[in-house]
């Protein structure tokens, strides 16, 4: 019997407010010595009170527009009841029954065909702080209690680890894009939870849910989707029943591990938080927001299969990360102005392929990466002017990342410039072609594909500077008037 | 010089203000007048000698350098559920008996900026939860005007504190009565304003919908007085108003020619009303009538209801707010415990008294999952009701009159056996919270020999006319200028 895998995946965002969610401490908690940005309110402290944070609510609306969510006119805040060290209430404000947005949906690329995952509901939280176990204590520190935290529930729309890597991928770049969260999720910025069930192919009805933490990466929620399907359908196919229970991934072992039964589930006992009035969202207020939401992924893809003429393919490795996308669009611009124009295919080429690959094997970033749009407008342009060809840009493309020394001066200082002077490189190809007579004679013996190498050899013989259209008819001239006088 | 503690605030204002007598002497008149009776009263908790001499010097050195803050140099104090930096606040638990704020409450805050001299803390029931000060983990407080009887409660420590002349006035909190029961009992003013008139940042929360700071003062004047500095929007407070405060003691005309007065006749023929007490209330409305007020009958039919509501709502929000206390972060924590579960369970089954354990059991399970609908929830409908009952009843009268508590104060010890015996102290008291009004408690005579409280209900917002009802009453009458014997 075939199985399938239904997937719901429930994502903690923290978002990059300056201040808390309910108190004015410093939101920025990287590498700030435990417990220094804390204060009687998000240190729960008796008669302590909180105080809504305009920003994350804005942050959060900004959020569900991208995800194509409704947004609430009205919303409130709920108390979520549970006992915990590192939660200092003992309970954590966050939204039951009113979240501030919902109902929306984030298209992923399913080999090549878009697929609608649904959003159930994105609602306004706040973290909680950290345990550390040292020497057999439990130390707690608060600096990242009371951070605001937005949680993203889909609906159970996914059907494998892989479009579950889309979505959050996905889903990633959106909060980037807007600005939101740096969602990292190595620093924690970015959590992710999976309801997972299997049942057979064809059937309607879903099957047992199991609920899947601690994946830390975006490669341990695909390894641990892909083990908890497999131990499911392994259970099914045993005559067995899928218990459900929360479920914890053990990196190390490679598998899940029963944390917890249905019958020990929290009653959270919600209700409504009596020291937080009801918010009215202003319609107005919602389209201000709307209208200062920047130019999301999507929509700039279409735009650049549009105005640029790129394929889907490479419209979408270019804004899947923001800052690549606006560094693109820089080079296009300053392309554009440039005598020859630098066409934005030809950029999108050089960037998805010879850029992308530089950043890759030096572990960078496009900000990082020491180049910018200028500097490749100013090096293909030198290409298109004939003053270098292709071969030789690309080592003065390594070359200004590694010196930030401006193209044309590598160039000139390397002495690169491309030799197209007909008399010069005939001079060239007539010594090429007379060192190498057996090659000719293959050539001329009808294995026409000699001269290719032969060709290898003039830009050997100028260092790679020779343009190689003039060396070409230059060789195809030459061999032929070696035949002639042969006959 | 030993009378200046028997001064009223604005008595002693003018005192200060002339010259008369200094911060210094009065706040040492105090300081005696504790010495003397405290052996008997037992009001207080923490006693701040040095620190109140200290501001008492400082308030004289500020009048000498031409300041004139409303309150410089008066000393008052302070319910010990209300946050004081630097000085222990203990909630009367046991759970925070060794608790010392870092901060002020914004109620304290106004206090100190007004120039006003903290005498010390005085004793609750513990978390507010009693009528009867006896659920102090401490000691009960005796009542003034008999020792063998209960101050009421919860604010028995600052009431009992302001009828024995141990402090000029208090600051007392009231969820179901807990200001306008003990001062009925005690023979003061208390006020309840208006739900969000004064900020609760710093409060300690026994039940934040319904929890309000208000005053205990010995006469109404001295209310007016405190109402005005402590009224008003505080950012720290999402949930205190930000409405216009009136200058309440320009409020106090003496003409109540022409108020319409609502006389609760459900509350008037109250089977468990002591007989005293209605003859007491029946007098009050016969002088007001005389001063020119119009009394005509109001009904509340679902009043009846308002104990039960009370006691699933406060215990519901009760159970939440008092979750925190576990031993983690602040506070009594238990020793010996295992692991963390049984470090929560000792500390909170050693720290927390009988009524307060009571109460957390009562909320847990009325905001349990499946009872929540039934319980809570229903029980914030029928809130809805009482408060729309009295919205009706606003429609013909101005303010709404009636006893304070069913009966003057009870003898120590009568009812701590019987906790529905106990919530029946409130019968009168609990509907205002539970609608958000303001109440205000004055002395309307005696019964056996012990002090009666007439009840008036303003409109919200409206303490201006409560305030002036009252004051026309008290002028006309003589009860407030009576003071216990307890040389």
């Amino acid at each position: 019997m075939e199985y399938e895998a239904i997937i719901g995946l429930e994502v903690h965002v923290q978002l990059l407010t300056r201040s808390k969610m309910f108190c004015g401490c410093d939101a920025n908690y990287q590498d700030a010595p435990p417990n220094t940005h804390v204060c009687p309110v998000c240190l729960g402290l008796p008669g302590a009170l909180p105080v809504i944070n305009r920003r994350a609510v804005e942050y959060t609306i900004m959020t569900g527009l991208a995800l194509n969510c409704q947004i609430a006119q009205v919303t409130k805040w709920d108390r979520k009841n549970y006992h915990y060290p590192d939660l200092p209430k003992d309970y954590q404000i966050s939204q039951y029954d009113l979240p501030l947005t919902a109902n929306g949906y984030l298209t992923i690329d399913v080999d090549g065909r878009p697929k609608r995952i649904g959003i159930r509901r994105v609602h306004l939280e706040e973290d909680t702080g950290r345990l550390y176990h040292v020497d057999g204590r439990a130390l707690v520190d608060y600096n990242r209690s009371g951070v605001p935290l937005i949680e993203i529930v889909s609906e159970p729309d996914i059907r494998s680890p892989e479009e579950a890597r889309l979505y959050l991928q996905k889903l990633r770049t959106i909060v980037r894009y807007l600005g939101v969260s740096s969602g990292d999720m190595e620093a924690g910025a970015l959590r992710v939870d999976a309801n997972v069930s299997v049942r057979p192919v064809g059937q309607e009805t879903f099957g047992t849910q199991v609920e899947v933490k601690n994946m830390n990466s975006f490669r341990s929620v695909k390894l641990a989707l892909e083990y908890e399907i497999e131990r499911q359908i392994g259970v099914l196919k045993a005559g067995g029943t899928v218990v459900r229970e929360t479920r914890g991934w053990v990196e190390s072992e490679g598998r899940t591990v029963s944390q917890r039964s249905k019958e020990e589930a929290h009653d959270y006992r919600y209700f409504p938080e009596p020291d937080l009035p009801p918010l009215e969202i202003a319609p107005a207020w919602v389209e201000a927001l709307r209208k200062a939401l920047p130019e999301l992924p999507d929509e700039k893809a279409v735009r650049y299969r549009r105005e640029y003429g790129l394929s889907s393919y490479d419209a979408g490795l270019i804004v899947a990360d923001r800052h690549v996308a606006e560094w693109y669009e820089q080079a296009v611009a300053l392309g554009a102005q440039a005598r020859p124009a630098v066409p934005p295919k030809t950029l999108a080429n050089w960037l998805t392929g010879e850029i992308f690959r530089l950043m890759h094997e030096r572990d960078q970033d496009i900000e990082s990466l020491n180049l910018s749009p200028a500097a490749l407008v100013e090096l293909l342009g030198l290409v298109a002017d004939g003053t270098i060809n292709n071969n030789v840009a690309k080592s003065v493309l390594r070359d200004v990342i590694e010196s930030g020394t401006p193209p044309a001066q590598i160039v000139e200082e390397r002495g690169l410039r491309q030799i197209s002077d007909e008399a010069q490189l005939a001079h060239i190809v007539a010594r090429v072609l007379d060192q190498h007579p057996d090659e000719v004679q293959a050539y001329l013996n009808g294995r026409e594909q000699v001269a290719k190498w032969l060709m290898g050899q003039v830009m050997r013989a100028t260092r790679g500077k020779a343009n190689p259209k003039v060396v070409m008819s230059l060789l195809t001239q030459q061999l032929e008037a070696r035949r002639s006088s042969q006959e | 010089m030993d009378d200046l503690c028997r001064l009223t605030l604005h008595e002693a204002k003018v005192l200060l203000e002339r010259g008369e007598c200094s911060a210094v002497e009065l706040t040492e008149a105090c300081l005696a007048r504790i010495e003397q009776v405290e052996g008997r009263v037992r009001a207080f908790l923490t006693v701040t000698p040095d620190e109140a001499l200290e501001q008492a010097r400082a308030a004289d050195e500020a009048r000498a350098r031409g300041s004139s803050a409303p309150l410089l140099g008066l000393p008052v104090a302070v319910k010990d559920v209300i946050s004081t930096r630097d000085v222990r606040t203990t909630c009367g638990s046991r759970m925070l008996e060794h608790y010392v704020p870092p901060y002020d409450a914004t109620a304290v805050v106004r206090l100190r900026e007004a120039g006003a001299v903290l005498l010390g803390k005085t004793n609750t029931d513990e978390f507010a939860m009693g009528s009867s000060t006896e659920n102090s983990a401490f000691f009960a407080t005796r009542n003034p005007w008999d020792v063998e009887r209960v101050p009421g409660g919860s604010s028995g420590g600052s009431a009992a504190a302001v009828a024995a002349d141990e402090c000029l006035a208090a600051l007392g909190t009231d969820t179901g009565g807990s200001v306008r029961q003990p001062a009925s009992l005690c023979g003061v003013v208390g006020l309840k304003p208006t739900y969000g008139r004064i900020s609760r940042y710093g409060l300690i929360a026994y039940a934040s919908s319904l929890d309000q700071i208000g005053t205990l003062t010995k006469d109404v004047a001295d209310a007016a007085l405190l109402l005005e500095l402590l009224a008003g929007r505080d950012p720290r407070d999402a949930t205190s108003a930000d409405v216009e405060v009136p200058t309440y003691t320009a409020a106090l005309t003496g003409d109540v020619r022409g108020v319409r007065l609502g006389v609760i006749r459900e509350w008037l023929e109250h089977p468990g009303l002591d007989p005293g007490v209605a003859a007491a209330v029946q007098g009050a409305l016969e002088t007001l009538t005389a001063l020119g007020a119009e009394v005509r009958d109001v009904t509340l039919p679902h009043s009846e209801y308002a104990l039960p509501v009370y006691y699933l709502i406060a215990p519901a929000e009760a159970s939440s707010n008092l979750a925190r206390y576990d031993g983690v972060a602040y506070g009594f924590r238990a020793s010996g415990a295992g692991d963390i579960w049984e470090l929560f369970a000792r500390t909170r089954g050693a720290g927390f008294g009988a009524e307060v354990k009571r109460r957390i059991m009562l909320g847990t399970y009325a905001l349990s999952a499946g009872y929540y609908d039934q319980y809570y929830k229903k029980a914030q409908k029928v809130r809805t009701l009482i408060k729309a009952d009295f919205d009706r009843a606003f429609e013909a009268v101005d303010v709404v009159v009636g006893p304070t508590s069913p009966v003057p104060a009870f003898r120590l010890g009568e009812r701590v056996d019987d906790p529905l015996q106990m919530y029946l102290a409130d019968i009168f008291t609990i509907s205002v919270n539970l609608a958000g009004l303001p109440g205000i408690s004055v002395p309307c005579g005696f019964a056996d020999g012990l002090p009666v409280g007439l009840q008036l209900i303003g409109r919200p917002w409206d303490e201006a006319t409560l305030l002036r009802v009252a004051h026309a009453y008290e002028q006309a009458t003589p009860w407030h200028a009576r003071k216990p014997d307890l040389s």
